[in-house]
């Protein structure tokens, strides 16, 4: 196991790197007190503005139902020019390949039959949708916005290097709160942003907005394109609600729609008006009671055969879980060479398949040095942090995994980087990942920044704000 | 605009003015309860708000037969159970904000969220015990902060004429049974009571009600006159440029409906058009001969059936 540690802001105790040494030499002079106040103000602002995730069957203290605050960090996460430009031109290569994987899949299968990776693992998999076969989108785009989770570890050398821990395609979240992070900096600290050349992400909206009408069906003139919500229940409700604003444009449930002829209809005060692009917060398995589950409300009742028939497009596709499932995620390196000739430029964490017996052997000998993920899990959930880990949970993990190999994935431990954030004692190192957003419709493009969340329990290294984690400002350097 | 959305802005405008109006009730009859007067005729101010409210049975299930100030505001005010509280209306005016939170300005959703936030803090503590007064004010003046907000920066599109359309109805309605309960609690308690008495109450009955609706100085500027029932209703049911008379809320909801008329509103339209005339053209003493209680129950169920008409023409249309 690495024993290594990697600060972002600091290279050793008494040294801060060269991207931090203006924040660090700024946050010195700043009296405790002001940073106090200035973590009540925004506080008071998360709250007033209603930027809050819904915690199902939880209540908080003011009784305003079920909404949480996730804490907000005023210590930005700063990230150098060149290492972004690197880390951008990784994200690019690998989500172009991720999507013509997803195109292959439900086309030719050429990957299969190269023998590239295992027929059953995809066909079998529980996140392949065999109603997509043969279905071809608009500019051939599967994961129109991926949220792909980096984090960075030290190697051998203690040099920190950033890996990709997970692709998420079906419906990433988080890019709310990027963009209230920034404002939220700006208004507490302005004199920082004159001081520091910080690339903007306030335009994220607009290019989202731009890939969504770039795959309206081609007959559709000019596009009506809507955000579909399962509702204010859901724990990313304020996204939804907040991109649909940002975009002007409507934020529909699920009994908004209607399909008569194998086109989608909102209804609205002045009748039925046909929709054209769907970007849907809604998983899968409730967008159409006819196809999937048949007793879920959360969708429309005949909307895939209106997608079938390509009157209408649904970002992201449906199907796109085959290729972020964790059992496909080792194989993503492959899929770069074998569709673009490329070498990936960001690294895989080093993965093993339950499904392998030599790998199943050593995750079941590795329990405790080892983090063993449930292939469809999510949100923190389903997952073992071997170092963190009683004896019982181990061995009641050793009894899950060997009940069902198939379903399970170890990874060595990574040392997550930390950086300075404030917790109860003071500032203190946490660790972190980050997630950029990716957009892919005419061409794949990103604003630069992304989610940082940052793990608030000491030692932790679980991020989801399901799971008490926070978020800080991300800043990516403009370069001279 | 999608049907759901203006269906909870109509419901959010509602529930806000209901809000404000249940604290002009109630913050009026406390005023009065102060005023010297017989535990007969405190008993029936409050009795007359629960009524107004349609109120009565569910109290008697909380709290029984016996009527005390006390528990009549805490049931109208905090009671999380009783759907018609303040604190329900404001609740409910919040969630509907919250599930169109996009298509509020910035401005106005932060105003109906605040008045959230502070409400357990405001309801809260020994202030509110001591004289309720303070928060009546509060909740009045967050329901002019929203309707300014609303006014000053939203798009006069579908979704403001929605919102407005909500205001005004229900306000048509609670100005209705503001008048119809002090006008049966003046005439019912003193048929037997001495004319000279009789003149005495009536000015602090009827000036209550007309503080109620803010038309106190508005009364004397439009009349300069005394204090009479007749001028009163005539104020608040036919003077189209009283801003909470029925005749003012019913030209507004029918401007409204006008402007956001589709294909199959024109008999909802022909409705309130020709209730908006007959206000227009009717008399004052011709409604009093008839009876002010019968014509107030009557229009009480008109604008019910308006509202009803509006939701399925709008807010909740057929399937398919």
């Amino acid at each position: 196991m690495n024993l290594h540690k990697f600060d972002e802001m600091h290279a050793s105790p008494t040294e801060v790197r060269a991207h931090y040494q203006n924040y660090a030499r700024w946050l010195a002079e700043q009296p405790p007190e002001v940073m106090a106040d200035r973590r009540e103000e925004a506080e008071v602002i998360f709250r007033r503005v209603g930027i809050t995730f819904a915690v199902y069957g939880d209540k908080d203290e003011d009784a305003s139902g079920n909404e949480r605050l996730i804490p907000f960090d005023l210590i930005p996460r700063i990230i150098p020019t060149d290492e972004w430009r690197s880390m951008k031109a990784g994200l690019i290569q690998r989500v172009t390949a991720l999507n013509r994987f997803l195109d292959d899949i439900y086309h030719g299968q050429e990957i299969i039959r190269a023998g590239h990776i295992p027929e059953d693992q995809i066909l079998k998999n529980a996140q392949f949708r065999p109603e997509m076969m043969g279905v071809d989108l608009a500019q051939g785009v599967y994961s129109h916005i991926s949220g792909v989770d980096m984090v960075r570890a030290p190697n051998a050398e203690g040099v920190g290097e950033y890996y990709v821990l997970e692709d998420n395609l079906r419906v990433p979240s988080g890019v709310s709160y990027m963009l209230e992070d920034r404002k939220m900096m700006m208004r507490l600290f302005p004199e920082l942003f004159g001081e520091n050349r910080v690339a903007p992400v306030a335009h994220y909206p607009d290019l989202l907005l731009e890939t969504l009408r770039a795959v309206a069906p081609a007959a559709a003139g000019e596009p009506t394109v809507v955000v579909l919500t399962p509702g204010m229940h859901n724990s990313a409700y304020f996204e939804h609600a907040f991109l649909a604003q940002q975009m002007g444009i409507e934020l529909v449930e699920g009994q908004d729609l209607f399909v008569k002829d194998q086109f989608v209809f909102m209804r609205t005060t002045r009748g039925p008006q046909r929709v054209d692009v769907i970007y849907r917060r809604v998983d899968d398995d409730f967008l159409d009671p006819n196809v999937f589950r048949p007793n879920s409300t959360l969708g429309c009742a005949g909307l895939m055969d209106a997608y079938r028939a390509g009157n209408v497009n649904i970002c992201n596709a449906v199907g796109t879980g085959v290729a972020d499932d964790k059992s496909i995620y080792p194989y993503v390196p492959k899929m770069i060479e074998f569709y673009l000739g490329e070498k990936p430029i960001l690294n895989n964490v080093p993965t093993y398949m339950g499904r392998k017996a030599d790998d199943l052997k050593y995750i079941l000998d590795n329990l405790k040095d080892l983090v063993v993920k449930e292939v469809h899990g999510a949100g923190g959930y389903g997952m073992l942090v071997g170092p963190a880990s009683t004896k019982a949970e181990i061995e009641d993990f050793r009894k899950a995994i060997l009940a069902k190999p198939d379903g399970y994935i170890g990874q060595p431990t990574l040392s997550l980087s930390t950086c300075p954030t404030y917790v109860e004692k003071g500032i203190a190192p946490r660790h972190i990942d980050l997630r950029p957003f990716v957009l892919s419709g005419t061409e794949v493009q990103m604003v630069p920044g992304g989610l940082t969340r940052v793990a608030l329990k000491e030692g932790s290294l679980v991020v989801n704000s399901s799971q008490g984690g926070g978020t800080k400002d991300t800043w990516i350097m403009e370069g001279r | 605009m999608l049907s759901r959305t203006a269906d909870h802005l109509f419901w959010m405008s509602r529930y806000t003015e209901r809000a404000e109006n249940t604290a002009r009730l109630l913050d009026v009859n406390y005023q009065t309860s102060l005023l010297p007067q017989s535990s007969h005729e405190a008993q029936a101010g409050w009795e007359g708000l629960l009524r107004i409210s349609e109120l009565m049975p569910a109290y008697i299930e909380k709290y029984g037969e016996e009527i005390t100030p006390r528990n009549v505001l805490d049931f109208m005010v905090r009671d999380e159970r009783n759907p018609s509280s303040i604190f329900s209306c404001l609740r409910a005016a919040r969630e509907n904000a919250r599930a169109v939170r996009g298509t509020l300005t910035t401005e106005f959703w932060e105003t109906q969220n605040q008045t959230w936030l502070e409400l357990s803090r405001m309801l809260k503590g020994a202030a509110f015990e001591r004289d309720p007064s303070p928060f009546f004010e509060w909740v009045k003046f967050r329901s002019h902060l929203s309707r300014g907000v609303a006014i000053g920066t939203m798009l006069r599109d579908e979704a403001f004429h929605f919102y407005r359309m909500g205001t005004f109805l229900e306000r048509a309605d609670n100005t209705a049974r503001l008048l119809d309960v002090k006008y049966h609690a003046a005439y019912e308690d003193h048929t037997s009571d001495a004319a000279a008495m009789e003149e005495d109450f009536d000015f602090y009955q009827w000036s209550a009600i007309l503080r109620s609706v803010s038309g106190f100085e508005v009364y004397r500027k439009v009349y300069r006159d005394v204090i009479t029932p007749l001028k009163v209703a005539e104020l608040m049911v036919l003077r189209a440029d009283m801003p909470r008379s029925m005749a003012a809320c019913v030209n507004e909801v029918v401007d409204r409906l006008n402007i956001v008329s589709n294909d199959h509103s024109g008999e909802t339209q022909r409705r309130a058009g020709k209730l908006k005339a007959e206000l227009q053209f009717a008399r004052i003493d011709e409604i009093l001969a008839s009876g002010l209680h019968a014509y107030l129950t009557q229009f009480l169920d008109r604008i019910n059936e308006l509202g009803k008409r509006i939701s399925d023409d709008f807010l909740v249309p057929a399937k398919g």
